[in-house]
């Protein structure tokens, strides 16, 4: 008979190696696919490394002169700092063990109320903006991360107070925000095609240090890209080094516990989800702001629910989740690349993407758990 | 007559080990068609173990199992249905939502509801139970469950009952109706087992008791032919002598007095029953008494965790001739217990605090003139430490509650003195410090000050625990079940440390399972029952048999018992 049994820990280079291996072998899986699916390569077999090649030609121009104007690049380094926004904002609640799978949504309202001050107090275009470029952005800012913590704590009071379901609840906000979008667009563009398109005033790169170069991806991007980092590290900082942190892990290791050293639980809920939601805000207003100018239902575009796994698969580890959101993002584009140069239908490359995730996150069962023989059992219980 | 009657059920020669824990040695049991066998003994004593092994829980090490005479292979509840022995447990296993019929027929391929519905109600009327099959289980009392549980074992034809502990969650009245119709399946022929500690419900129902003591069988009477005392006897044992340092309490005076404490689970039944007693400094007040009795919430309610319905509980803050500290931030406060007169110099004048700054008055030249008074009632754990009471708890759950298993033992340090410093971030540097004295002092053995305590052994994390909390010097000191669980060597540690805390003046409260430990650590001994103090014993003089009688105490007879000792 076999069994399953989890491991106490594992020597965690050992654990890296498992999951570097995993990661090589869930390529060779997709090899193997490509050659069942890929007409292109059926006829010509020799086309494999192509199909390898995919990958790095999604994250890298290939007639970049030099890394600055490497614009894919950009786009793989601005595409994982959004993710990693999102993923970070999220970990303080997950390390509560608070289940807040309203990323998207508290994300969504961050935009919304980014691009909402941006109309009103800014202006379509032809028209003359009520307030200085960097007020605007200012403001933007604090009305993004405001929405975003206010659709956070709405789920905390509801649990500190009736005890409810976060998970539900959190979920249930993602599609108020996304109807309350529509509604707006719905109000701001009146007529046609109900799409706001891209609005003139209180954009991050207009008052970046060299405005003549705002569309440069570098410059462009560049400082959302530092954002993520310094976020990264300081959630960091804050989840293993301040009172705050210690108070979310208490909690989220034993509510009993807490009240057994006097946390109050509650309050550690609301100020926790706060936070998440108001980070989840910031990364609205990075969307809005340095990206986007505009907002639509799928502005965020489901990289909340991305976020999750991103948050997932680096243990709630903020630093790690540079890594996760990159190698989320590196499949991404490289799927992309895989439907342009072998001009496959749309459903191959998501099928490279599940292949790939599923030997990623498979491989963490073999790190928790170790499969053995009855046989091996009986010795242990000796032990 | 008895060799001519087959026994419906028999375990013959049961063992049974949890690793090296024997939780069964060598049992030997015998129930009979028509009559009640009561399985009597204290916790842990292997009752419960027993029986799971005749309803299929379990798998005995050792020793046959026969049902009406014939050998029997009992791998699964299954296999105890299929041979008609039905076991309903202490927790109710129901679904709430279901009504009552759909859970006695889950489980067994789907009959026709109604059909159910007819057939629970035949049973019921059959042995007088009262029940409306269509209920669902939500809208039920705890009695209403427990009926449930038993038609459901009874519909799937079981002639051998073995219930649990099942009057633990009844009132008086429900009692009475659960015997009324246990006696009548009695009379249609069935067998029942009740396992409980209880030494008047057994007297009241049963045919016979089965008496256990550690795992062990110790006799097996006919209830007619005994009495409380004798069985108490059985059921405890003889004094063993294990040897535990005592020395006599120096200088005791009251530090926690509690008074008529009232309190109710979630479920609003009462746990505690006006509970009233006194712990002084410099004792170790033992706490005895069968696990549920309201121990734990009792601890519970003095650390501020446990609700109270009413009742005080008045800390005595040993502060006589002690300078006036920076525990009393607000002037206002100095300024209120200096009108009262709290306050004299050094050399007995009396304090004008009028004249005085604050620095002036916490330089240490004012001194209490009699100890601190406080109530705790109705305090937050964070209020009574900014109280400046240093009250240490050592709660039964040490993983769950008392630690925190994921972090290292420097992490588990700081979880009562993280707030320190007025910076928002942390300061480890004084809990690693403490983190290494304990692990050199208690001798923990442990890869590292960062490794989870959660992979750490029993004994080294009780270490941890007990290390931490009288790390701050506590004035009153809890500890529920310490050794529980603990090799001997870990014990007598133990033992030692709290030893230490009372010869430096703390009130040591010790809830211990042990009657020999408490009897040899403690200086007196108070016994709980179903939530109310049956007596409070000189540790020193009493004996082994008035502890069980107090432990199995029913109807307790108000404060006499406790004025007597």
């Amino acid at each position: 008979m076999i069994h399953l049994a989890k491991r106490e820990k594992m020597n965690p280079l050992a654990a890296w190696g498992i999951r570097l291996a995993a990661f090589v072998l869930g390529l060779i899986v997709c090899g193997l696919l490509a050659f069942l699916m890929v007409e292109k390569l059926q006829k010509e077999p020799g086309k494999i490394l192509d199909f390898y090649k995919c990958f790095i030609d999604g994250i890298s121009s290939q007639n970049a002169k030099s890394f600055f104007e490497n614009r894919k690049l950009w786009v793989f380094m601005k595409n994982t700092a959004v993710l990693l926004c999102i993923a970070l904002a999220l970990t303080p609640a997950f390390r509560m063990r608070f289940w807040n799978i309203g990323g998207e949504g508290q994300t969504l309202v961050g935009v919304l109320a980014a691009i909402a001050v941006s109309l009103y107090l800014g202006g379509r275009k032809g028209e003359e903006s009520l307030l200085p470029e960097w007020a605007l952005v200012i403001l933007m800012f604090f009305a993004a991360v405001i929405a975003g913590a206010v659709w956070g704590v709405i789920p905390a009071l509801f649990k500190a107070k009736w005890n409810t379901n976060e998970t539900l609840f959190t979920l249930m906000m993602n599609y108020i925000a996304t109807f309350l979008v529509s509604y707006f667009l719905i109000i701001w563009v009146p007529s046609g095609s109900s799409a706001l398109g891209k609005l003139p005033y209180g954009s991050l790169p207009n008052i970046m240090i060299y405005p003549e170069k705002a569309s440069a991806p570098s410059n462009k991007y560049l400082l959302i890209i530092l954002i993520s980092l310094v976020l990264a590290v300081g959630l960091y900082i804050y989840m293993k080094y301040s009172k705050h942190g210690y108070e979310i892990s208490v909690v989220g290791e034993s509510e009993r516990t807490a009240r057994y050293v006097g946390i109050k639980v509650k309050t550690v809920t609301i100020r926790t989800m706060i936070l998440s939601g108001a980070l989840c805000g910031l990364t609205g207003f990075l969307i809005a702001a340095g990206l986007d100018n505009s907002v639509t239902t799928e502005s965020v575009g489901g990289q909340g629910f991305t976020a999750i796994m991103v948050s997932w698969l680096a243990n709630f580890n903020p630093l790690l989740m540079i890594l996760t959101s990159g190698i989320i993002i590196f499949l991404n584009q490289g799927a992309d690349q895989i439907s342009t140069t072998l001009s496959v239908s749309g459903a191959f490359p998501n099928v490279v993407i599940g292949v790939m995730l599923f030997f990623i996150i498979g491989c963490e069962f073999f790190i928790n758990y170790k499969i053995c023989r009855s046989r091996d059992e009986r010795k242990e219980a000796v032990r | 007559m008895e060799t001519e009657r087959i026994p419906s059920l028999e375990m013959r020669g049961i063992t049974k080990r949890f690793g090296e824990v024997v939780a069964n040695r060598n049992v030997n049991l015998k129930v009979y068609p028509g009559e009640v066998l009561a399985i009597l003994g204290e916790n842990g004593c292997g009752k419960t173990t027993l029986m799971n092994m005749a309803s299929g829980i379990y798998f005995p090490d050792e020793g046959q199992v026969f049902v009406n005479g014939r050998e029997a292979v009992i791998r699964s509840p299954k296999d105890a249905y299929d041979l008609k022995i039905g076991m309903i447990h202490q927790h109710f296993k129901l679904v709430d939502l279901f009504t009552a019929a759909e859970n006695i027929d889950l489980g067994i391929r789907g009959s026709n509801l109604k059909d159910v519905n007819a057939r629970v109600r035949e049973i019921a009327d059959k042995y007088g139970f009262v029940i409306d099959p269509e209920k669902k289980i939500y809208e039920m009392s705890v009695s209403e469950k427990q009926t449930v549980e038993i038609i459901k074992v009874l519909y799937r034809g079981a002639d051998i009952l073995i219930l649990d502990e099942p009057t633990a969650v009844l009132t008086l009245q429900e009692i009475r109706k659960l015997f009324s119709v246990l006696r009548s399946m009695v009379q249609d022929g069935k067998s029942v087992i009740i396992i409980t500690h209880k030494l008047n419900e057994v007297l009241e129902v049963s045919d016979r008791v089965a008496i256990m003591r550690k795992g062990e069988h110790i006799a097996t009477v006919d209830t007619c032919d005994t009495n409380e005392s004798q069985l108490t006897e059985m059921m405890v044992g003889k004094k063993v002598a294990l040897n535990i340092e005592r020395s006599e309490p120096l200088d005791p005076s009251p530090r926690l007095e509690v008074r008529h404490l009232n309190a109710r689970d979630k479920e609003g039944l009462p746990v505690l029953k006006d509970v009233s007693f006194t712990v002084n400094g410099g004792e170790i007040l033992g706490i005895a008494g069968i696990a549920g009795s309201g121990q734990k919430e009792l601890l519970e309610a003095i650390a501020g965790l446990q609700p109270l319905d009413s009742g005080e509980i008045i800390f005595h803050n040993p502060k006589k001739d002690k300078p006036v500290t920076y525990f009393h931030k607000s002037q206002r406060r100095v300024r209120e217990l200096a009108k009262q007169g709290a306050f004299h110099y050094t050399d007995g004048r009396p304090v004008d605090v009028k004249t005085m700054t604050r620095r002036q008055v916490t330089a240490g030249e004012v001194l209490f003139n009699e100890d601190e008074i406080m109530n705790l009632r109705d305090k937050t754990p964070l209020q009574i430490r900014q109280l400046g009471v240093r009250l240490s708890f050592v709660p039964e759950d040490r993983l769950g509650m008392g630690l925190v298993g994921n972090m290292g033992i420097t992490d588990n340090m700081m979880l009562r003195s993280y707030r320190k410093g007025h910076a928002g971030m942390l300061n480890r540097k004084k809990p690693a410090e403490l983190a290494k004295q304990i692990i050199q002092e208690l001798e923990v053995v442990t890869p590292g000050i960062s490794t989870p305590v959660r992979r750490l052994s029993g004994g080294n994390v009780q270490k941890v625990l007990v290390g931490r909390e009288i790390s701050s010097a506590p004035k009153v000191l809890m500890a529920a079940y310490p050794v529980r669980g603990l090799d001997i060597n870990s014990s007598y540690t133990i033992y030692n440390l709290l030893n230490r805390q009372k010869k430096s003046g703390t009130a040591v409260i010790y809830v211990g399972e042990d009657l020999d430990v408490l009897m040899e650590l403690c200086d007196r001994i108070l016994v709980m029952n179903s939530g109310a103090v049956t007596g409070i014993a000189d540790g020193r003089t009493v004996e082994k048999e008035e502890l069980g009688y107090l432990m199995t105490k029913t109807h307790h007879a108000g404060g006499e018992e406790a004025e007597q000792e």
